[in-house]
């Protein structure tokens, strides 16, 4: 059995600092946006605001500065809760990519000016990642590409797709022959279809590939280190802060609901969901600095995720067995409100970034189980 | 962590896993007290973390009393450990000296008081305190109580009250102590940082650290008991069902040790009555979801007295009603919680 660490760490001074800076920039943003408008926390896309964050310098806040980065530590970053723009597509490349890739990418991101979508998984294939059969074939100068990705979010809005094609095709090795790809969603031969969620709204897509030719200079990494490096960009999404503060929103909603008058059993839910989330923020500070020091906290991430997303689901539940209000959708006070936009929203919580059965498997494979 | 405190935890699990056999829980549910096992312990140390060395104690913090105090709970010692180090930190905190042998702490009981009353030069204890720890084994009781308008640490030995004997579900003692104007060994004023419910306050902050041990015992046994147990010709282990259970029991595990911590944590800083109600809420939760699944996964043969899982079970169900069940804890959480604000917990989070 792997020992699981959680060491108790203290944030460095720089990070409180940041902290303050971060906190009155969001009053002046998002001062007077609605409850519910704020409780899309990290669901939304919203360029105008990324490109205020990128000039502030809180997109790419660890990168080395050649590459429009900010060289500041991995804990900043942590309190600045912007892992969004960044978390995937800035890492990639600085792993992975050709230093003409960082050249050509990395700034705009910085600047908050370029986005990504990402690609991976398709029609039959979604717990079960490495059976992707989007294929990259060779041709002169680059591939062509021909399949379906789905489930891809704001691809429609997204400048580019980091996506992970089948270059090599063996039914007993299939975690092989995988490679990921810098797509421009603009490029001829690919079809966009929204998928609407069950609450009406449009962010996942459909993208299908037909004939679509990709560079070779669009290629990260190796041809076949696609599963390897999607592996590895898993365990920074899956230790974030928006691992447990999807329904952050809705406590607070309730609190103020429950401040006006707390009876026994208001105050004992109350604090029982706090005792949860304090928890959790030391848990998943606790995997910021194991990543900060360069370990690889896969294991801890795992946990943070499934413990995290299983008080983000319990929330609206728990609102609801309290106060038994009416969620609503634009009618109705604003604890109905975002109770009604988080009600619809929490089958996502543990879906996104690997399914809560998927990281219990990781888990238990880390109990020596498998 | 720091390498001292390792080398702490490495000298406390060596000697417990040497010396805290099965047979000795058994002996020891049977009311025999285990002398010499609480003689080793006190002579290496372990049971006066936060009295100074001048004092005859350690000179440690309260984050080495974490690690004493769980890993107590990962073997389920029989000793009055956790309550010694309460009561001789409250006891040298406020500048008495700390006998040698087991000290338990009350009353245990957020309703109940024990009276101080100043007769002749000294003080006098009257008052009944039920299902305290240890009491029938515990040389000296440490009493926080209200005297003068003053809250007040008064030490009595043991022959002071009358003891009738009671038990928790591990058969540990939980005696009633009546006292009748009992005198006592010594008292004094509460020492800085002494609150006036400070047995209730930091009885759940060790309790807590117990029960994060007991669920690192539940999660390391049930883990290694579904790789050897075989059914339908392979290890029930490779059952997705059992690795899912198992999985949450880890998530758990791993809450219930990082919430203790941080409530030692911030003990050593000061006021933790936020960490502690923390704590005692999330480590209570765990501690009930962990010993079902921990149970489920074991079949019948942990719910027999021959299995140990059972040595740590039953004290998981009682330490987590014991100084406050998650109820308790969750509705002062709440409270708190209402009292300052919604907009307040954020930065009350990040500023702790």
């Amino acid at each position: 059995m792997q020992t699981f660490r959680f060491e108790l760490g203290e944030l460095p001074p720089e990070a409180e600092a940041l902290r303050a800076e971060v906190r009155e920039f969001l009053r002046h943003e998002l001062g007077d946006a609605a409850p519910v408008r704020r409780a899309h926390s990290w669901g939304g896309f919203d360029r105008e605001f990324s490109k205020k964050m990128g000039a502030r310098g809180w997109i790419a806040m660890t990168w080395p500065k050649r590459y429009g980065g900010h060289e500041r530590s991995a804990l900043e970053r942590y309190v600045s809760a912007h892992w969004i723009a960044d978390r995937q597509s800035g890492p990639l490349l600085l792993r992975f990519g050709t230093e003409t890739q960082r050249q050509q990418f990395l700034p705009a991101i910085a600047r908050g000016e370029l986005s990504f979508a990402i690609g991976m998984s398709e029609p039959d294939s979604g717990s079960d990642l490495a059976s992707l059969r989007t294929r990259a074939e060779r041709v002169a100068g680059g591939y062509k590409v021909n399949g379906t990705k789905v489930w891809t979010s704001n691809a429609h809005l997204a400048d580019y797709m980091i996506a992970t094609f089948r270059t090599h095709h063996d039914p007993a090795k299939k975690h092989e022959g995988l490679t990921q790809f810098l797509v421009d969603t603009k490029l001829h031969g690919i079809t966009m279809s929204p998928i609407i969620d069950l609450a009406g709204s449009h962010h996942f897509n459909m993208v299908v590939f037909e004939d679509v030719f990709v560079p070779e200079d669009m290629r990260v990494g190796e041809e076949g280190a696609g599963w390897k490096q999607v592996t590895t960009e898993l365990a920074f999404e899956r230790s974030g802060p928006e691992r447990y503060l999807s329904s952050f929103a809705l406590l607070l909603e309730l609190i103020r609901e429950v401040s006006k008058d707390p009876g026994e059993r208001a105050a004992a839910t109350v604090g029982r969901l706090v005792a949860h989330l304090a928890t959790l923020r030391q848990m998943s500070l606790s995997v910021a600095l194991m990543l900060q020091a360069g370990e690889n906290p896969n294991l801890e991430a795992a946990v943070v995720k499934d413990v995290g997303t299983t008080f983000e689901q319990e929330v609206p539940e728990v609102v609801h067995a309290l106060l038994g209000v009416e969620p609503t959708i634009d009618t109705g006070g604003d604890l109905q409100q975002v109770l009604g936009f988080l009600m619809q929203r929490a089958p996502s919580f543990s879906l996104r970034g690997g399914t809560r059965e998927i990281l219990r498997g990781i888990i238990a494979r880390g109990l020596g189980l498998r | 962590m720091n390498e001292l405190r390792t080398i702490l935890g490495d000298v406390v699990t060596r000697l417990f896993t040497d010396l805290v056999t099965k047979d000795l829980l058994e002996s020891a549910e049977t009311g025999t007290w285990p002398g010499a096992l609480w003689q080793v312990v006190e002579e290496n140390g372990l049971t006066l973390p936060l009295v100074p060395e001048s004092k005859g104690g350690a000179g440690g913090s309260w984050g080495d009393a974490f690690v004493v105090a769980r890993a107590a709970g990962r073997h389920a010692v029989p000793l009055p450990i956790a309550e010694t180090i309460v009561g001789s930190w409250l006891l040298s905190t406020s500048g008495l000296d700390v006998p040698s042998g087991p000290l338990t702490i009350a009353p245990v009981h957020r309703e109940e008081t024990l009276r101080l009353a100043r007769a002749g030069g000294g003080w006098r204890l009257s008052g009944t305190a039920a299902r305290v720890p240890w009491g029938r084994a515990a040389g000296h009781v440490v009493v926080v109580t209200e005297a003068e308008s003053r809250s007040m640490v008064a030490l009595a030995a043991r022959g002071a009250g009358e003891i009738t004997t009671d038990q928790n579900l591990a058969r540990e003692p939980r005696d009633i102590l009546a006292f009748e104007a009992a005198p006592v060994v010594a008292a004094a004023p509460a020492g800085r940082g002494v609150p006036a419910r400070a047995v209730w306050l930091y009885g759940a902050l060790v309790r807590s650290a117990q029960m994060a041990g007991g669920l690192d015992y539940l999660l390391r046994q049930t883990s290694q008991y579904a790789t050897e147990r075989r059914q339908f010709g392979k290890p029930i282990g490779s059952f997705q069902v059992i690795q899912q259970n198992l999985a949450v029991l880890a998530g758990h595990t791993a809450a219930a040790g990082t919430a203790a911590a941080n409530a030692f944590r911030a003990a050593d800083r000061g006021d933790a009555a936020f960490e502690i109600a923390v704590a005692k809420v999330r480590v209570g939760e765990a501690a009930g979801i962990g010993a079902q699944i921990a149970h489920q996964v074991h079949g019948a043969i942990g719910f027999t007295y021959e299995h140990a899982l059972q040595f740590a079970t039953r004290r998981l169900w009682s330490w987590r009603a014991e100084f406050g069940g998650e109820g308790d804890w969750a509705t002062e959480l709440g409270r708190s919680v209402a009292e300052r604000g919604a907009d307040a917990l954020w930065p009350h989070l990040t500023a702790r």
